[in-house]
């Protein structure tokens, strides 16, 4: 199932004119917070979340288990903003603490600049309709249709009959799925299950997005269709995106920075072009491994780690990208260098316009190597990093 | 039919009237009885919103108290709450208070798991939305919880008819009355063999209605 983009967009804008129009009057305290204020006005301030030595212990019978190590971090307004790791190493429990689904045991969550901490129950509530929350297995109540789901967040914060009824229409058009009012969930695929949670998320037109998984029941073309309607929230309603997920090419993808959680702590966090390109730590090498182009298995098995003492060989060079000065693969300069080489393997991605990934190039014998640490550096660079895998016997053309 | 009839029809009538009666008031309270019970007890658990171990335990010790106790001794032992509350504890009305007061902790604690089962991850949505304490009963809980309640309400009103049979005891009248009086007591074996066809087209109706609305909610 596919959405066509230009009613996508054109259902956004029309949304977005909703969004400026004048508030909803509503009579109940709550009601009043959630209208008045559009996305971009009610939070000052560059970041919109930021942790402050945040830890969260599970008491367990074999004593007290540390899910969060004291969290520091900091989440720009308006971003995108990707928490990644290895299983178990609390982006879920990190996540559930902004909207207090999860309370930590020390430290400090501000959102919008205030600690949540000190939030008594009735602006708990409050503090929970300006952050959306979608779930991997989307959470939708099996009793109500959906138009009843979207519905809940307003029916509950008192908005009256009218103005949710228009609202739902709205938001249901947003997410591409105006002829499924009266639908109940169970009748719906996972990536329409999806939007519904989308749709209910932003019912109460909140700034912060949270989402756990959100993509991970889902097949890769729902997964993009799904991605394709985040990026536009984020843009087009100027709602910060916080998503956890296990696929990095997720993160790659619509991401403007990522967090890495290991154990508990925060191994390392920046710009994902960064962190996808000259990863530091362990854990992140471990998760971005899947996205490297590996060696193909005959190629590895002919490898050898000496040239052969006779007849032809080839010398197999890797060069490599990490987005860094804006360095792109330049194959006339390539083979100006390694002239009647061949490219054997690799790829390279671009994320947030860097040139990402490695180009694996087999370089007859006959051709003496260069010094790589010239083609490395300066404006001369043709890759960021250059070294010799191996060698391989024989011709490759020869096959 | 040329079937004769060894005591007249009305009698069969007016038994299968009293047994509806009874069933039918005493479950009624024990479904607007229990359904508050259950939820007090689902929501005061320790993993509940309202966690309350010591409410959660005197609940917990009421409704398992009147649980163990026998209905044919839960009879007796009620004739003066139900002198009472009836003003005699002959009759229909007066077998009502022992029934209801037995079927309300039973369908209390069905409700319970029913309430139990309902997924976490959708009372954390509601949470995550802006849900108060009520809300997450009235919107999460209880619809979500209704098909399986529905089948829990359908147990007790099966196990409503075959206590009602014992509330005969108290002269309350109804099926099981009218089988022990003749088809026991008078060896009428039409009688005992008529009441049990009842008997078992009543349970088996029941049933069917029960179990055809939980699948209608489900199906939906
Ligand atoms: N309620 C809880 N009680 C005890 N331990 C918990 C609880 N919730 C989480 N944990 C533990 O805390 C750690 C972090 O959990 P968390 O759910 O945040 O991990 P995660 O990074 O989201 O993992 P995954 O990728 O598998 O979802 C895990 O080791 C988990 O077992
Ligand atoms: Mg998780």
């Amino acid at each position: 199932m596919s959405y066509s983009l230009a009613l996508r967009r054109d259902t956004l804008s029309k949304f977005s004119e909703f969004e400026k129009r004048e508030p909803i009057q509503t009579k109940t305290e709550t009601g009043d917070l959630l209208f008045n204020s559009s996305p971009k006005t009610v939070t000052k301030g560059i970041n919109i979340v930021s942790f402050k030595s945040v830890i969260k212990l599970y008491p367990l019978a074999t004593g007290d288990f540390y899910a969060l190590k004291g969290i520091d971090l900091d989440i720009p307004t308006g971003s995108i903003f990707g928490i990644i790791g290895r299983s178990g190493a609390g982006k879920s429990s990190l996540l559930r603490t902004i909207n207090r689904l999860e309370k930590p045991s020390s430290g400090q969550v501000f959102v919008g600049g205030i600690d949540i901490g000190g939030l008594n129950e009735v602006d708990l509530v409050k503090l929970r309709r300006r952050i959306g929350m979608i779930f991997q297995h989307f959470n939708l109540l099996s009793a109500k249709t959906v138009f009843e789901n979207v519905a809940l967040p307003l029916q509950v914060a008192g908005v009256p009959k009218a103005d949710i009824q228009q609202r739902v229409s709205e938001l249901l058009a947003l997410v591409g799925l105006q002829d499924k009012h009266h639908t109940f969930p169970k009748r719906l695929s996972g990536g329409q299950k999806q939007r519904v949670g989308i749709a209910r998320a932003l019912a109460t037109n909140p700034e912060i997005l949270l989402c756990d998984e959100a993509t991970s029941a889902l097949d890769p073309e729902t997964t993009q269709s799904i991605l394709q309607l985040l990026r536009d929230i984020n843009r087009q309603l100027g709602i910060t995106i916080i998503l956890i997920t296990h696929e990095m090419s997720v993160i790659r993808e619509i991401a403007d920075q990522v967090v890495v959680l290991e154990q508990g702590e925060v191994a390392e966090c920046g710009l994902v072009w960064k962190i996808f390109g000259n990863p530091q730590h362990e854990a992140t090498k471990a998760l971005l491994a899947p996205l490297q182009h590996h060696l193909p298995d005959d190629l590895q098995d002919r490898l050898q780690t000496t040239p052969p003492i006779s007849g032809p060989y080839q010398q197999i060079l890797q060069l490599s990208y990490n987005g860094e000065n804006q360095l792109e693969p330049d194959l006339l300069r390539i083979s100006q260098y390694f002239q009647g080489s061949s490219l054997l393997h690799g790829g390279v991605d671009r994320i947030q316009g860097h040139a990402h990934g490695r180009l694996l190039l087999a370089v007859d014998s006959n051709i003496a190597l260069p010094d790589f640490k010239q083609l490395t550096q300066g404006n001369q660079a043709i890759a960021h990093h250059i070294e010799v895998l191996g060698y391989v016997a024989g011709t490759f053309h020869s096959r | 039919m040329s079937l004769a009839l060894s005591i007249p029809a009305d009698r069969y009538w007016q038994a299968l009237f009293d047994t509806l009666a009874m069933v039918g008031v005493s479950g009624a309270i024990a479904f607007v009885a229990g359904i508050p019970l259950a939820i007090l007890l689902v929501v005061t658990a320790p993993q509940g919103f309202l966690a309350s171990p010591r409410l959660n335990r005197v609940i917990g010790s009421l409704v398992n108290g009147f649980r163990a106790t026998p209905f044919i001794v839960l009879l007796v032992a009620l004739i003066p709450l139900t002198r009472l509350l009836v003003g005699t504890s002959i009759g229909v009305w007066a077998a009502i208070v022992p029934l209801a007061i037995s079927a309300t902790p039973f369908f209390a604690r069905i409700a319970e798991v029913s309430l139990r089962e309902v997924d976490a991850g959708l009372i954390e949505a509601a949470q995550a939305m802006g849900c108060k304490k009520w809300d997450i009963i009235r919107h999460v809980y209880l619809p979500e919880a209704l098909p399986s309640i529905i089948g829990g309400f359908t147990i007790t009103l099966v196990a409503l008819i075959s206590s009602s049979a014992m509330a005969g005891a108290v002269g309350a009248g109804g099926l099981g009355d009218l089988a022990i009086r003749y088809g026991y007591q008078r060896f009428d074996t039409q009688v005992m063999v008529l009441v049990i066809v009842m008997l078992i087209v009543l349970v088996t109706l029941v049933q069917f209605i029960g179990d055809r609305y939980v699948r209608w909610l489900k199906e939906r």
